[in-house]
């Protein structure tokens, strides 16, 4: 049971208040970017390439100016004359707007026709004529690194491979004499595909220049609307775009899981042409361009080692990724991590070696890299952790929840610092699990699984016990093209003791006016109702990095609570001024500044707002208000303990998810139904990955499934009936001890699936199979052991 | 997702029907339930220049026993087969085929003609006609004709209706005596079409010899299948597991499937094989019931 310091009326933490956003969105009253009308807005659709790699020849847009409606059609050669046709991506790599000779992978961006509706851009898009002259795509990022492969990246002086970087961190030498010298190594290869966000929301803009006041104003679907401000500024001061003469407005968005992080070419073209023609020009996307187009996210190629003793102590692990990019490093990272936090791969488990590498490469594919509603490439690293722990369990024959239990880092550890550099900040393992254990009553389980494998059924039960990082991050080492991430909150209290308080992140659909206003109301005592949350307006919210990694609470939650204590303080002197005793002499109780031992000298929050604007203290600044911009001193690691049990059909191979029990710890909950819903999200995004979604290309670079009839995106037939539970490890560097929740589930889910199903398969011998684990999947691994004809 | 610029009528009648068809030819497209034809346009793989919507026509829609059939008029919804009584009670194959089509949206609009009329065989009711031998009323202004399911689909997207005709009825015969009939597909989620599907409808006599087999496979072939070798191996036969297997076989090897995202032949062949034995089975299991 989780404890409240205050009551229902004020709704602070710990409280399952109903979220203030849904009055708009159960009605249908979100106003989301295509839901913008402006006076004579223009539209836009995009041409894209049918070829991964060709050289155009000729763009022969005759026809489609003739559509009536179609006013412009826009091309590479013409922004080149603007030198607007490249743009930098987040990790200082650069990126076509519109080619002028060459595209790089299928569905890229060739032109974009301007008209005056949306169906006349449709039909002008029709009539575009582009001549290709294809050429032999690069799809497998091992082949892009074999010396005779061409080299995708000729814009680039000097280039001779398709190589972009190698990232490495850990005791290389320590790590190889741990693994020639222990007695049990195990090593798998392990795929984590490429996959899609899908939000429902696809991305779009309407970009509304005003010609007469030079002024920009960008709705856009962006989760990070601060940073946009800063990057268009950065890029258009030439053209006196300076940024007191840009605001980017982010409306309601319709979800982004990072797939709303990055800069997309069709929000550039559409500032452009707004630019050129002093209109608005809308832009968004259909459903097939924002799965075939937008940014990725995972695609590592991963060996994972784990060596350690016959007795299942973990001892080290070693593991070497190859990073497909696509076309570009357009990934969503802060800028010192091109593997983003990978590096949290050591897992739950205590030891001292470790060693990761990576390399990444170019390929024909779209370019990408983002986050899929995790932290930086933390699924990637949990997947690999947690399937190489159960491998190794397998391989010295213990059950993989005792094997887990044994080696645990232990309460009393924390901090505890990782082989690979981090601290974490707090947690409790073995509660967890314990927890987990109980209640899906995993002995039973095992009894039962064992009598049903002598009747050759297939069961399994899978573990993920995974840490999370989250909240980046501390300023010494976090920065997105060298702004540092902080994140800020803005609190200012009207005269009635209402209020009104601004952020520099952005909700996306995770409650932040909800849970923003209850953090304040836990330390202000104003009840959450009365406390109005705005984010996504550069002109009115204070400059933040926006909402992405489950960074929000971690970092603008924290935020919130720092600039509400400025103001509790602020409050006491005023509390001491009325009722004439010194500070030391006051006792908070939410909501409420009272005389020690006289409970009857009593002054309200409310009261004391008051006096703030009617009968303030000589001397002191009128007004209630508050910032603070919160740099936060360590991340958070937030873990987990889920347990999957499967069955499987044997002769159709369908997989049913019977149980899945998901213990979660990420601190102190703030809104138990907001982190509830969150959980169930995320759960089903990693149920996902592990059984459905991937997006699969052709030899030729064409992708397979670019439409959702192929590209599976699971519904509530498909998810298991979601059980959760958690355990309260607060951090201890958090103003208010809360670690965030967002991307937990979608990071600890995959492995605890593909671990049970791999637990299912085990008695054919079955030791590994890469997600998504699907029944024709499992149907040809099992012909290839000649289990089945 | 935005077709291509298309005129539109709505007609009361299916005698207007019938010239506005005539009329525009094979630019023409008759609209049901639009949830094939409407994607098909959005994706711009279909771009008619003109829709004749039928659903103002009144008589189209109808789920009656009469004169030896059910009758199912071409314009019944998924849904309202789901809901009707004497569909649940005496022809559970229809709502163990429509709970598996798309999701509710695409149900409450949906028609059970417009399904067969696509003549794609990845669609669920043509296999199920094919297991209840149903005969199909076609439509014009020169009268109407009835054929029989075996002759309706001609190829991919092709079937016995012509440009300016329409799909009526459907007619299926009232089976009698011990019948049991079910269908089930392989999907890889919720609104997928079928990995593989199948359908069986099967009559036996006291002594528990088959009198009547029909199995029906849905996409598996480039045309919907009728697995007629299987159903000769049990018509005439007292039913065993070792026929039902060997029928099972049979589909297996007479159907044609070809390799996409759901699987290569050999599995789909292996998936007909073991979904031809369970929904015999099935619906055996309801002839007893
Ligand atoms: C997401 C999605 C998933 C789907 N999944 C499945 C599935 O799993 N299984 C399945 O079976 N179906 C599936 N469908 C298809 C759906 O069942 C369609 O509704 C059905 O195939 C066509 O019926 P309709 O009434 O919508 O026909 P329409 O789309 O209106 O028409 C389809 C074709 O038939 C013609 N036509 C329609 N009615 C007549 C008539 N009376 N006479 C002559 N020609 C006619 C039209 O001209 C057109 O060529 C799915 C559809 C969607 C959108």
């Amino acid at each position: 049971m989780i404890r409240c310091k205050t009551s229902k009326e004020i709704s602070g933490m710990g409280h399952s208040m109903k979220r203030k956003e849904d009055d708009r969105f159960l009605q249908g009253k979100g106003n989301y970017v295509d839901d913008i009308q402006l006076p004579g807005m223009l539209h836009m659709d995009i041409v894209r390439s049918p070829y991964a790699y060709a050289k155009i020849k000729s763009i022969n847009t005759e026809a489609a100016l003739a559509v009536p409606g179609v006013i412009a059609v826009v091309t590479g050669k013409d922004l080149e004359q603007y030198n607007l046709h490249w743009m930098p991506t987040l990790m200082s790599d650069t990126q076509m707007v519109l080619p002028t000779d060459t595209v790089m992978y299928q569905s890229q961006e060739v032109a974009a026709v301007i008209a005056t509706d949306r169906y006349a851009a449709r039909d002008g898009r029709e009539a575009v004529m582009v001549e290709y002259e294809p050429m032999k795509a690069v799809v497998d990022p091992y082949k892009a690194l074999e010396p005779d492969a061409p080299v995708l990246r000729s814009d680039k002086e000097g280039k001779t491979d398709n190589h972009i970087w190698h990232w490495e961190v850990g005791d290389k030498d320590a790590t190889e004499k741990l693994f020639n010298e222990a007695d049990v190594v195990v090593k798998e290869q392990m795929h984590i595909p490429r996959i899609h966000v899908s939000s429902i929301e696809t991305c779009g803009c309407v970009a509304d220049y005003d010609k007469v006041e030079n002024h920009l104003t960008m709705y856009m679907t962006t989760q990070a609307p601060h940073a946009i401000r800063t990057v268009i500024a950065l890029v258009a001061g030439h053209v006196g775009l300076t940024e007191e003469k840009v605001r980017v407005i982010s409306p309601d968005i319709g979800g982004g899981f990072g797939g709303k992080v990055p800069v997309y070419p069709g929000y550039v073209i559409a500032i452009a042409v707004s630019f050129l023609v002093g209109k608005p020009v809308k832009w968004v996307e259909d459903r097939s361009e924002n799965l075939q187009a937008d940014s990725f996210a995972r695609d590592y190629h991963i060996t994972a080692e784990m060596a350690g003793t016959k007795e299942g102590k973990i001892l080290g692990t070693r593991f070497k990724i190859l990073a497909d990019h696509g076309y570009t490093d357009a990934a969503a990272n802060p800028s010192k991590f091109p593997t983003g936090l990978f590096s949290i791969g050591t897992g739950s488990y205590d030891y001292g070696t470790a060693y990761m590498e990576a390399d990444a490469v170019y390929t024909n594919k779209p370019p990408g890299g983002v986050a899929y509603r995790c932290s930086f490439r933390v699924t990637e690293a949990v997947h690999a952790i947690e399937r190489i722990t159960d491998r190794f369990a397998m391989e010295v024959g213990k059950d993989p929840a005792q094997l887990r239990m044994e080696n645990f880092i232990k309460k009393e550890d924390f901090p505890w610092k990782s082989p690979t550099g981090w601290e974490y900040d707090s947690g409790d393992y073995h509660a967890g699990l314990k927890l987990a254990m109980d209640t899906v009553e995993y002995d039973k389980l095992r009894v039962e699984q064992a009598e049903k494998r002598k009747n050759g059924e297939l069961m399994g039960i899978g573990i993920s016990t995974f840490t999370e990082i989250v909240g980046a991050g501390p300023s010494k080492d976090f920065d997105i093209l060298g702004i540092k991430m902080f994140d800020s909150a803005e609190i200012r209290v009207h005269p009635t003791g209402k209020a009104i308080a601004r952020f520099g992140t952005k909700s996306q659909g995770q409650g932040h006016e909800t849970t923003y206003a209850q953090i304040i109301a836990e330390e202000l005592g104003i009840p959450a109702a009365h406390i109005q949350i705005e984010e996504g307006d550069t002109d009115t919210a204070p400059y933040g990095l926006g909402t992405y990694a489950s960074r929000s609470t971690p970092t603008a939650g924290a935020a919130a609570a720092v600039a509400a204590r400025k103001l509790r303080d602020k409050a006491k002197k005023i509390a001491a001024y009325l009722l004439e005793v010194s500070e030391e002499d006051l006792e908070w109780e939410p909501g409420k500044f009272f005389v020690k031992g006289a409970p009857e000298k009593v002054k309200t929050i409310q009261e004391l707002v008051f006096a703030a604007y009617t009968n303030h203290p000589q001397g002191m600044e009128a007004g209630f208000e508050a910032t603070h911009y919160y740099d936060p001193p360590n991340l958070t690691f937030p873990s987990g303990a889920y347990i999957c049990v499967v069955d499987i059909d044997k002769e159709t191979f369908e997989i049913k998810v019977r149980r899945f029990v998901a213990i979660d710890d990420c601190g102190n909950i703030i809104n138990p139904m907001i982190v509830q819903g969150q959980v169930h999200g995320g759960l089903t995004q990693g149920l996902a990955p592990a059984m459905y979604e991937e997006l699969i290309y052709d030899e030729d670079g064409n992708i397979l499934n670019g439409t959702l009839m192929d590209y599976l995106v699971p519904t509530a037939v498909e998810s298991p009936s979601w059980e959760t539970g958690h355990t309260v490890t607060p951090s201890p560097h958090h103003p208010i001890g809360a670690k965030g929740v967002g991307e937990s589930p979608t990071v600890g889910a995959p492995p605890a699936i593909a671990n049970a199903i791999v637990d299912a398969l085990s008695p054919y011998g079955i030791t590994h199979m890469d997600i998504p684990i699907t029944p024709y999947k499992i149907w040809k691994t099992l012909k290839a052991k000649g289990v089945i004809e | 997702m935005i077709p291509a610029p298309f005129d539109y009528a709505a007609p009361a009648t299916l005698a207007e029907a019938f010239s506005l068809l005539e009329q525009h030819g094979d630019e023409a497209k008759i609209l049901a339930g639009g949830h094939s034809l409407i994607p098909m346009m959005k994706l711009r793989f279909a771009s008619p220049e003109f829709l004749v919507d039928i659903n103002n026509i009144p008589g189209l829609s109808h789920i009656k026993e009469e004169n030896g059939y059910l009758k199912i008029g071409a314009l019944t919804r998924e849904t309202e087969l789901d809901e009707s009584e004497v569909i649940r009670s005496k022809y559970p194959i229809f709502t163990d085929a429509s709970k598996l089509i798309a999701d509710p949206q695409v149900r409450n609009m949906g028609t059970v003609g417009g399904n067969i009329a696509h003549g794609d065989a990845a669609n669920d009711h043509p296999a199920v006609m094919l297991a209840l031998r149903a005969e199909v009323d076609i439509s014009s202004s020169e009268g109407t004709r009835s054929v029989p399911i075996d002759e309706f689909f001609y190829g991919f997207y092709m079937t016995a209706v012509q440009p300016h005709e329409i799909l009526t009825e459907i007619r299926i015969p009232i089976p009698n005596g011990k019948t049991g009939n079910a269908y089930h597909k392989l999907e890889r989620k919720v609104g997928d079409y079928a990995t593989a599907g199948v359908a069986v409808q099967i009559t036996i006599d006291d002594a528990g010899v088959c009198t009547y087999i029909g199995i029906g496979l849905t996409n598996v072939n480039p045309v919907p299948l009728r697995a007629v070798r299987s159903e000769e191996v049990l018509l005439g036969q007292k039913v065993t597991d070792e026929l039902i297997k060997e029928a099972a076989k049979y589909a297996s090897e007479d159907c044609n499937p070809s390799e996409d995202l759901r699987g290569d032949e050999a599995y789909k062949r292996s998936m007909v094989n073991v979904l031809v034995k369970r929904i015999i089975h099935k619906a055996l299991e309801r002839a007893h019931a």
